[in-house]
């Protein structure tokens, strides 16, 4: 069966604070050129119509108000 | 009197304190409809109250809003029933696409818990008309994603239409938008939804009486309807 991962991301334009901790422990670390770091969330599932991911997406798994997302579509065997 | 009809979601905790400060309020009674009901039983007004449906699962409120009740609600919104989104309540509405903007992780990450200061931008609203403009009020926080947010053309709008009830007026807890903490929508003003708990502000042994003057303003809004 298809198997669709959902990436969801707070929509550029707005603050993601876990980003930005994050990259301020990165920078202490020593990465200091590591920048626009933004925390997200992946959906995983599996259904016959992966094309029903984007419509998912706008109904239930994102918020187009605050979040952006993206899908990615891969075959599974069996 | 009214009643108050308080919608219950598994993972609400201030329905309760709801329907406790309507009828301690000498509003009338109130009823509590579960989420799976579809009939609002003829109840005034309606509160979407505080808690953690469905756990926050995915997003506050995302599930909530398809709850079976849910569509009574936007039909009774619709139709310009009151109603009154608080705290997770409001999380559901804007959800639900019965007010503009969404509401985000706190900025801090922190979850939220005190008393903030209010204050009264508009008292055009059947929610706030018996309150005083410019006058801050005490009311307690309880959230974890309470940061208020929406594109800049929804904000221009929020303001050019006197739709921000309230704005944090001591310190911005969570990060919201030009401090927004309640701001009123749908067809006729009749939609509120507000981060802080007025039901938790409703008489001074609770730390702040404050928060009776929105259940006031309810209050008279009805009598008007029924005369």
């Amino acid at each position: 069966m298809p198997k669709v991962t959902v990436t969801v991301t707070l929509k550029p334009s707005l603050l993601d604070a876990q980003g930005r901790t994050i990259q301020e422990a990165l920078h202490s670390l020593g990465y200091t050129d590591v920048k626009n770091v933004r925390v997200g969330k992946v959906i995983e599932l599996e259904t016959q119509t992966p094309a029903d991911a984007t419509a998912m997406c706008e109904k239930l798994l994102a918020n187009p108000v605050m979040e952006s997302y993206r899908i990615e579509v891969a075959e599974v065997e069996g | 009197m009214f009643t108050a009809g308080v919608i219950v979601f598994p993972g609400s905790n201030c329905d309760r304190d709801a329907a406790n400060a309507w009828q301690e309020l000498g509003c009338g009674s109130a009823k509590l409809l579960w989420h799976r009901d579809t009939d609002l039983q003829g109840v005034d007004m309606v509160i979407v109250p505080g808690g953690f449906s469905y756990g926050d699962a995915l997003r506050a409120g995302a599930i909530a809003r398809f709850a079976p009740i849910m569509d009574e609600v936007a039909k009774f919104a619709q139709d310009g029933g009151l109603v009154m989104g608080i705290c997770n309540g409001f999380q559901i509405v804007c959800e639900a696409g019965l007010l503009p903007g969404a509401l985000a992780r706190n900025e801090g990450l922190k979850f939220a818990c005190k008393h903030v200061d209010l204050r009264v931008e508009t008292v055009n609203s059947p929610f706030t008309r018996a309150c005083e403009r410019g006058a801050t009020l005490s009311i307690p926080i309880a959230h974890g994603e309470g940061r208020y947010v929406c594109d800049e053309a929804t904000h221009a709008r929020l303001i050019a239409d006197d739709q921000i009830l309230f704005r944090y007026a001591s310190g911005n807890p969570n990060g919201s938008q030009d401090n927004i903490a309640g701001i009123v929508g749908g067809p006729n003003r009749n939609v509120m939804g507000m981060m802080p708990h007025p039901e938790r502000a409703t008489r001074v042994g609770l730390g702040s009486a404050d928060g009776a003057c929105l259940f006031r303003g309810i209050v008279a809004t009805l009598t008007e309807a029924r005369v």
